[in-house]
Order: structure tokens, then sequence, then C-alpha cells
């Protein structure tokens, strides 16, 4: 009983760490990233409408390179 | 309507819409391949499990967390997804990775479904299951946009009847154009979507953390603007080294 629990439960995190984090980590990262720099900069009144879109902006743009597929190289 | 309800509106509408129709493929292959009482059984166990959680999991969140805190939390998870979504749109849009096909998959369904024994004629279980699994693991997804954005605005309602009106919208389309589901423009709905949850995610972040954007929810639409324009400029810079690109200048 106990051991179909623990299985139900270790799924049920595989499914939900696939379905958030996946094979992107960088985004899950870069969201963190936005939340922390948002608590740091909230006192300020321009810089955090600034900075927090950016941080988001320059992450998928590098997740988004990192995931062009490549030419192989030539033998 | 305010600003952030319709853009609410849109995104929710757009994201139901795109695994609606996912999720309508594997149905259509299970109903021809199987049977369509199993099928449609699936199908609708799985939209009411979905239902079940949105207001299960949604009206308690409304009521008992703290509202700063369920925005930084609803935030992160639509700006996780938002980001995911632009990131394959903008691969699939530059041609670094295979648009959707609905005929492939439906086609590739049905040639699975074939191997799995005879038909029964009353209750089929493994097109009961496939179905089941179909609309479940598609509209996942979609509850959760539904769950956070109504949430995070104290409007669940108007977010499920969004979603709601997206499925019904693909089911009366898919009743008529049957398996012409590849037509529909799914990665530029992808797109749009990923724009949307990727302002709402940050929009909600901010809010929660203390933030103070300029014009309050009339900034959600600056941020849409910023997304769709660095979409805009994305797509072309990542399609210059796109596989075919380079096979032609070589």
């Amino acid at each position: 009983m106990t051991a179909a629990v623990a299985r139900g439960l270790r799924a049920f995190g595989r499914f939900w760490w696939e379905f958030i984090v996946g094979d992107t980590p960088e985004l899950f990262v870069a969201t963190l990233v936005v939340i922390a720099v948002s608590l740091a900069l909230a006192s300020l009144h321009v810089v955090p409408v600034i900075v927090v879109p950016a941080v988001a902006v320059v992450a998928v743009l590098w997740s988004a390179a990192r995931g062009r597929v490549r030419p192989r190289a030539e033998d | 309507m305010k600003a952030s309800e319709w853009v609410l509106v849109l995104a929710v509408f757009g994201a139901s819409a795109v695994e609606m129709v996912e999720a309508l493929t594997i149905v259509l292959a299970a109903g021809t391949s199987r049977g369509w009482r199993s099928a449609l059984e699936g199908a609708a166990s799985a939209l009411a499990v979905l239902t079940a959680i949105v207001v299960l999991v949604g009206v308690p969140l409304i009521h008992y967390v703290p509202i700063d805190l369920l925005r930084v939390i609803v935030g992160a998870l639509l700006l996780t997804l938002g980001l995911n979504w632009l990131r394959k749109a903008w691969l699939r849009a530059s041609g670094h990775k295979a648009l959707h096909d609905e005929d492939k998959i439906f086609a590739e369904t049905v040639e699975e479904l074939s191997h799995d024994g005879p038909v029964r004629p009353q209750r089929d279980a493994v097109g009961f299951a496939v179905a089941f699994k179909g609309v479940f693991l598609e509209g996942t997804e979609v509850v959760l946009i539904v769950i956070s954005l109504g949430a995070s605005q104290g409007r669940l309602g108007l977010a499920a009847a969004a979603a709601a009106a997206a499925a019904l919208v693909v089911i009366v389309v898919g009743a008529i154009v049957a398996r012409q589901l590849s037509k529909v423009p799914e990665n530029a709905i992808k797109l749009t979507v990923g724009v949307m949850l990727s302002s709402f995610g940050i929009f909600w972040v901010g809010e929660g953390t203390g933030v103070h954007w300029p014009g309050a929810d009339a900034f959600l639409l600056v941020l849409v603007a910023v997304f769709a324009a660095c979409s805009a400029l994305a797509i072309p810079w990542l399609r210059r080294s796109s596989p075919a690109q380079l096979g032609a200048t070589t």
C-alpha cells in the first residue's frame, strides 16, 4: 500500500516536473530570476518596469538561440 | 470589460482552442478506429474531470491564498508556460522545429490503435482510454491557465467560460470539417497565446512583488506589444540560420 502511494507520488512529481521544467530548465530558472529581480527592485519606480520584462525577453531569446538546429560539421 | 479582462479572454480562448484541436485529433482517431461511443465517453469523462479540477482547485485558491502570494505563484507559472510557448512557436515559424501536423498525428494514432486487438461493439476500453488520455493531457495546460488567470484577477468564471467557448467552437468546427484540422493556423495561435501568457506572467509577478506598473492594468498592452515586437524580430533572425536557409545558400 505505502509502496503504491510512493509510486503514485513519484509519478505525480515527475509529471509536474516534466510539465513545468521539461527540456527547457533555463526558462524555469529565468522565471525565478524574474521574481528575484522584481522583489529586489520593486521599491524603485522606473527601473523594474524596464528591467523585469527585459530579463524575460533576454531569457527566451537565449533559449530559442540554444534550440536552433545546428548544421553538422563537415567530416 | 477592462483591458486586462479582454487579454484574459483572448489568452484563455486561444490556449484552449490550440489544445482542443490537438485533443480532437486524438478523439477523432479513437472514434474512427475503435468506435464513436467509447471515444466520446472517454472525451466527456476527461472534460468532466478537468472541470472538477477547476472548481476544486480554483475556488479555494481565490478565497484562502493571500492575493500577493497568489499573483507571484500564478505569474511565475504563466511566465514559464508563456516563454515555452513563445520559444516553441519561434522555432517552428523559423524552420528549426517541425510544425505540428494533425494529419500525421491522426494517421499515426489510427495505425497504433489498429494493433490493439478487436474492437468491442458496445464499450471499447482502448478507445475510451485513448480519448480520455488525449483530452485530459491536452486539457491540463488549459486548466492551469484558466485557474492562474482566473484566480489572479478574481474572474475564474470568465476564464472558464472562455475556455469552454473555445472547446465548443473547436468541437463544432471539428464535427463539420472532420479531418481538416491541419488547416488550423496552430502555430500562429500558439505564438499569440505565448505573447499573452508571457505578458500576464510578468505583469502578475510585478504586481505581487510590489512593482508599480505605469497605467496599472493598461500596462499589460505595453507588455503584449513588447513581446509581439520581440517575436517579429526574433523569427526572421532565427530563420537566417534555419536548415532550409543554410541549404539554399550553400
